[in-house]
């Protein structure tokens, strides 16, 4: 059995910290299924399902720390396990950033569990992946997929008496669709903590459209651009710039939010006023974990308010050496959008480019977030309101720090990787190059 | 351990932008018991045989076993701090089968003979189960067995024997070095890799191999706080199939480069590329901005390795080729009708690229692959003609050749082997030529070193890559260093572009330690060796921005 229940997994932690000798000892015990399948050519490639268990443990002394993990959970086989950890720890060279462990939280209830991903079985895999693969086939499209589905607890507890449990649902399912002779293609992806909101037929029913529509791309010149973001296109890039908050890094003089002479631009207005991103663990189509990553409980936080930046991520270490509060990283972020609708957005536009999806996107300059990437499975060319032709892919140049100074519309929400994420409807984004890739 | 565990190793910091997450395989355990011994040979092959038994004695056609003790060590260090200290081992055994002319894999950590009967037999219920979908039956092509054998990496020192506290000792020497010379920030760190893995199948092999990995890393970051700009340089090592004797840093193994500072081959000195890293990073801080347009580009091995990997030695993956990659790392343009035509121009008449498992010091470089092929070398591009793609035992036979390449891999006991990049390679040119007397010739031009930025479109036509170090070329003179630089180019317009490539004796290997493919993702290691090649009128395009 892989899910234990709250008590199960305290008597394991209890008793691994009856074990313990070290200054301060951690544990964490955490188990789960993971199933996928996986699909190309309108045919199963793999499938498979995983039932895993394992505890680790955290010994300290002073500021030397080790850890040891296992997987089996007799008494013989937790005390040699405690043991190891100690060991480690004593030859450990020291940490001078170590923070002492937490004493007791109070965790708030989470809601990501959900019973309907917990009773996946390989049929019901089977059956998303055949409702994917048979029209795909059926209209001579060619479907390649993936699925994967969790369902699995951790729980923690400490020396000093901290201790959290949670249990976890999640389910992540992808399609690009492919025209027979390879001259279009399309794409879909979804993700929830519930997979009873899944239907992999619509899902694919997109990615079928979107490939059939793509044929026959022109080429046009590549410049700057209105373009309209899907939510995925926008999380692609907006992911990037919510996981780079980081105070430590903009203290140092080594991110786009360290401030000239020194400092953090936290304070500074550098977004356009309807830019606002907060994260809230309470939220029900992107459920929060109960604590963060420093293990603090999760609770709501403003990153940035009408276009100005409120927090940045800080660790235990460095809020202490700052004289701060921490602020850890949320499980998931909310990116504020408006009511307009893709079709509002693409009607209202004069000239602009419809996109998908990113692909292949890297930083190419740390400094002003710049990132390289490419447009894939699906970019259209919008012209009076319409959208007139699909278009060859291009390679962008651009910063999220830039667009989000160029905003011209943000449109309705979509969990995105879950963060929740608007499509955004952007001027003056820069494609830079052309490519033959479909 | 009856599981892969995943050790996230966090601030790691090299690279900022780039490392997304690393993540390593393995049970932590102390850096003691990787020094313990595995279980012998003739264990090994009995157990083994217990496999072979159970899957023929349930249905199979064909097994494969393979078991694997995986040794993983990963040191991390940031100035004076020692950040993590990973040791890790994963034991256990994968079986694959063919039943009903179709794949199954089970893998167990029970590597006792109960452990292994069961775990065979669920692979032929796997694969009997799968058969129900397949459209095609697996045929594999012909490997002779090669009874008991062995095949060792040529190490002289193994890494892993090496004391902690030495490595620990040599990182902080490195950041000293880099902090001393003007750097603000300082991340290094040593990745070190043991694969002891038997192989035996129904083919009549029993193939005992101990591989050896190594990478030392670090990134080095100048700031200036009032101007508010920052720059790092990375280290210009390579990640290596070899032991702990390529930190020695042997003078035979340093080359002056025209930029004028030392390059290495297989010998590397992580504390006399720190100290220039250092000044490096203060020079970037105030270099010339690059002036768009076309350039002739002159590409350091060190750089243009990743180069080599992304446009050529993905795109010539035959499962990609064939669509099984389309959801996730894409397709290829290098079809099988480019192929078949015979004189697809892939590059100009002097590009020259071979596959192979074999040279030594490569990452890839080991005696046999994962289903038991002897590995080899073989052309992939042949006087700038695509000639052949990768391909493993069950695919060659699409390709009408009876003998596999040799380039099948899994990264773990517990994950499922599939066709992986060999080593791809650009030949050096059979005429002399030195890196200065190719500068020497170059009117407008830019010498570009070490791994930056890189992407390439899922069908592996149009890239942008970056660097570490970019020096401007007028009239044959290097004149100074250049930032924000990145190439854009398309893969056949830039292989036609290559114009000149230096001999034998500047060639070297870049590597990728950590390269993903499939879903789930696994890793794996290669190399890519050349020579520095000059490509002429590459545009470039400038990165710099204000926000």
């Amino acid at each position: 059995m892989a899910i234990l229940t709250q008590e199960e997994a305290k008597k394991i932690i209890d008793k691994v910290l009856s074990y313990a000798k070290a200054d301060e000892t951690e544990v964490t015990l955490s188990g789960g299924r993971t199933g996928n399948i996986r699909y190309a050519r309108n045919n199963v490639s793999t499938s498979g399902e995983t039932n895993e268990i394992g505890l680790n443990i955290t010994s300290v002394y002073g500021k030397k720390s080790g850890s040891s993990s296992i997987n089996e959970l007799d008494d013989e086989s937790l005390r040699k396990a405690v043991a190891r950890a100690e060991e480690i720890a004593m030859l450990a060279p020291e940490n001078p950033e170590y923070m002492p462990m937490l004493g007791p939280q109070d965790y708030p209830e989470s809601k990501t569990f959900v019973q309907s991903t917990d009773d996946i079985n390989p049929d019901y895999r089977a059956q998303i992946g055949a409702d994917s693969m048979g029209p795909s086939g059926e209209k001579n499209l060619v479907a390649a997929g993936y699925l994967e589905d969790f369902s699995g607890f951790t729980a923690m507890g400490n020396s000093k008496g901290m201790f959290g449990y949670n249990k976890r649902t999640s389910v992540d399912f992808s399609v690009t669709v492919r025209t027979a002779d390879g001259t279009g293609s399309g794409y879909a992806v979804r993700d929830y903590n519930d997979v009873s909101l899944l239907n992999s037929r619509e899902v694919t029913n997109i990615a079928m459209q979107k490939a059939q529509a793509s044929v026959n791309a022109q080429a046009i010149e590549p410049g700057k651009y209105t373009v309209i973001l899907e939510p995925r296109a926008a999380g692609d890039l907006m992911g990037l710039l919510t996981r780079s908050l980081d105070a430590r890094s903009a203290d140092e003089g080594r991110s786009f939010m360290s401030k000239k002479g020194g400092g953090t631009r936290i304070g500074e207005k550098i977004f356009d006023e309807r830019v606002n991103i907060y994260s809230d663990p309470s939220n029900s189509i992107i459920p929060g974990a109960p604590w963060d990553n420093e293990g603090y409980p999760q609770k709501p936080v403003k990153w940035v308010e009408n276009g100005v930046v409120k927090n940045l991520f800080y660790s235990r270490y460095w809020a202490q050496k700052q004289g701060v509060a921490p602020v850890g990283r949320p499980s998931g972020v909310i990116f504020e959008g408006g009511n307009q609708s893709l079709a509002d957005m693409i009607s209202s536009t004069e000239r602009g480019i419809l996109v998908t999806r990113f692909w292949y996107i890297r930083g190419v300059d740390p400094q002003t977030l710049l990132f390289t990437g490419l447009t894939r499975d699906g970019t259209f060319y919008i012209e009076n309101g319409k959208i007139k032709f699909p278009v060859k892919n291009f390679r962008f140049n651009e910063s999220p720090i830039i667009m989000l100074n160029n905003i011209e519309a943000l449109g309705q929400q979509q969990r995105v990787d879950g963060d929740l994420i608007p499509a955004m409807k952007i001027r003056d984004f820069t494609f830079t190059s052309l490519s033959d890739a479909v | 351990m009856k599981r892969r565990d995943f050790i996230q190793l966090s601030g790691m910091g090299l690279g900022a932008l780039a490392t997304s997450g690393l993540v390593m395989l393995g049970n932590p355990v102390s850096a003691e018991a990787l020094l313990e011994p595995g279980i012998d040979v003739a264990a090994k092959k009995m157990l083994s045989n217990v496999a072979l038994d159970a899957a023929r004695a349930k249905g199979a056609t064909y097994t494969d076993v393979r078991i694997g003790r995986y040794l993983r060590q990963f040191l991390t260090t940031r100035e004076k701090n020692v950040q993590n200290i990973t040791n890790a081992e994963s034991f256990g055994v994968g079986i694959r089968v063919i039943a009903n002319g179709t794949w199954g894999f089970s893998s167990t950590s029970d590597v006792t003979p109960e452990g292994i009967k069961a775990c065979a037999e669920t692979a032929v219920a796997i694969a009997k189960a799968n058969s129900k979908l397949q459209k095609e039956p697996v045929e594999l092509a012909p490997v002779p067995g090669y009874g008991d054998v062995t095949w060792k990496t040529p190490i002289k020192k193994n890494a892993i024997e090496v004391p902690v506290k030495d490595k620990i000792d040599l990182l902080l020497g490195v950041n000293n070095a880099a902090l001393d010379n003007g750097a603000a920030f300082v991340n290094s760190a040593l990745f070190m890799i043991n694969e002891q893995k038997y192989f035996a199948s129904t083919d009549g092999s029993y193939i005992d191999q101990d591989i050896h990995r190594i990478w030392p890393n670090f990134t080095v970051t100048a700031v200036n706080k009032t101007s508010g700009g920052f720059r790092s340089r990375q280290a210009l090592s390579a990640p290596m199939g070899m032991g702990y004797e390529y930190l020695d840093g042997l003078a035979k193994d340093k080359s002056m480069n025209p930029a004028g500072f030392n390059s290495y081959r297989n010998s590397y000195d992580m504390l006399e590329d720190a100290v220039n890293a250092a000044k490096h990073a203060q020079q970037k801080l105030t270099a010339k901005s690059v002036v768009p347009g076309k350039y002739d580009l002159v590409l350091d091995p060190d750089h243009l390795g990743l180069t080599i990997h992304e446009s050529v030695g993905h795109p010539l993956e035959l499962d990609r080729v064939l669509g099984y990659e389309a959801n996730y790392a894409g397709t290829s343009f290098a079809t099988l009708d480019k192929w078949k035509s015979g004189n697809f121009k892939y590059g100009s008449d002097k590009v020259n690229i071979v596959a192979d498992k074999t040279q030594p010091f490569s990452l890839g470089n080991t005696g046999y692959d994962d289903e038991g092929v002897k590995c080899k070398e073989w052309d992939l591009i042949k006087n700038g003609i695509l000639v052949n793609y990768q391909a493993i035992r069950d695919q060659v036979k699409i390709l009408g050749e009876k003998e596999s390449n040799g380039c099948c891999f899994a990264d773990d006991w517990s994950s499922v082997q599939f066709q992986r990049m060999p080593n791809v390679s650009l030949k050096p040119g059979t005429e002399k030529l030195s890196v200065a007397e190719m500068v020497k010739d170059v009117e407008k031009g830019i010498y570009i070193l070490g791994r930056g930025s890189y992407s390439i479109d899922q069908q592996r036509y149009n890239f942008q890559f970056g660097g570490q170090l970019f020096y401007e070329i007028k009239n044959g003179e290097i004149v100074g260093m250049l930032e924000d630089v990145a190439y854009q180019s398309n893969t056949q317009e830039f292989w036609n572009s290559c114009s000149q490539i230096c001999d034998k004796d500047d060639y070297k290997f870049f590597g990728s330690f950590f390269d993903g493919k499939g879903q789930p993702s696994q890793s794996s290691a290669v190399s890519h060796g050349s020579s520095t090649t000059r490509f002429d009128a590459v545009n470039v395009i400038n990165t710099g921005r204000n926000i």
